[in-house]
């Protein structure tokens, strides 16, 4: 998967490596304003009130 | 074979790495989101008159400090204890008493996520100072105990904490967080009662 990604990108190496970590950044930001919101209600190990 | 052996490698490390920038969301990212909505809160307190009119849930509705965790220790009280209420801060359950009034004063806070107001409220000791600062008046409140209970243990909230068939005389205290960390399990809470309330001259 990677190793495709990698041949999928253009330019020399330098510019290969610049524009991964450009794509993984903008994934992970994606993931954390994005998705992780969504997701954080489903996690409830932090439960504080008491309650019937 | 190889091929998706790898691919299926590929993806298994890709997982975790979601996994811990998800725990790392839970244990800093939704910090910010408190504090932006602390600032909000905190304008609305200095902005209140006394005795204003009711409060309504998702207002703020008093600063809370414990000088045992620390001198900057502050956080905006916001009344109700819904899943966005508490995520703006420690909450109060509006059936219970109001800052001073005699009955159960009763607040829950996150202690993990959420800028984890109540984090550390296991280090409190008996009496240990808990200020409730509302427009009107400072209450001061002394830890009396500790108590771990189950999540439906609902008598905690009792006028007169743990017996709910007493009317109360004095005004208690009693902050809620989950327990152990990280965990839903259990509830860890904090019993005070009021030392004294004075008057916030103007």
């Amino acid at each position: 998967m990677y190793a495709w990604l990698w041949r999928k990108l253009p330019g020399r190496p330098l510019a290969r490596v610049l524009t991964a970590v450009a794509l993984a950044a903008a994934a992970g930001a994606v993931l954390w304003y994005a998705v992780f919101p969504l997701l954080e209600p489903a996690v409830t190990l932090d439960e504080v009130t008491v309650r019937r | 074979m190889r091929a998706t052996l790898r691919a299926v490698g590929e993806l298994s490390i890709t997982a975790g790495l979601i996994l811990m920038l998800f725990c790392a969301y839970l244990l800093w990212g939704t910090g910010a989101y408190t504090q932006s909505q602390q600032s909000l809160l905190k304008g609305e307190l200095a902005a209140k008159k006394p005795r204003a009119e009711r409060i309504r849930p998702g207002q703020a509705l008093a600063m809370l400090r414990i000088p045992r965790l620390g001198r900057d220790y502050q956080y905006a009280v916001v009344e109700g204890v819904g899943a966005e209420q508490l995520k703006r801060g420690p909450g109060h359950y509006p059936d219970s008493a109001m800052p001073g009034e005699v009955g159960n004063f009763v607040l829950s806070g996150h202690r993990t996520t959420y800028a984890a107001p109540f984090n550390e409220i296991d280090e409190l000791e008996r009496d240990d100072e808990i200020v409730v600062e509302t427009p009107e008046a400072r209450h001061t409140y002394r830890v009396t105990s500790q108590d771990i209970v189950r999540p439906d243990e609902i008598d905690v909230l009792a006028p007169v904490p743990g017996k709910p068939d007493i009317r109360p005389i004095r005004a208690f205290i009693t902050l809620s967080t989950c327990h152990p960390e990280y965990s839903a399990a259990e509830r860890l809470i904090v019993y005070g009662v009021l030392k004294e309330s004075e008057p916030r001259e103007e």
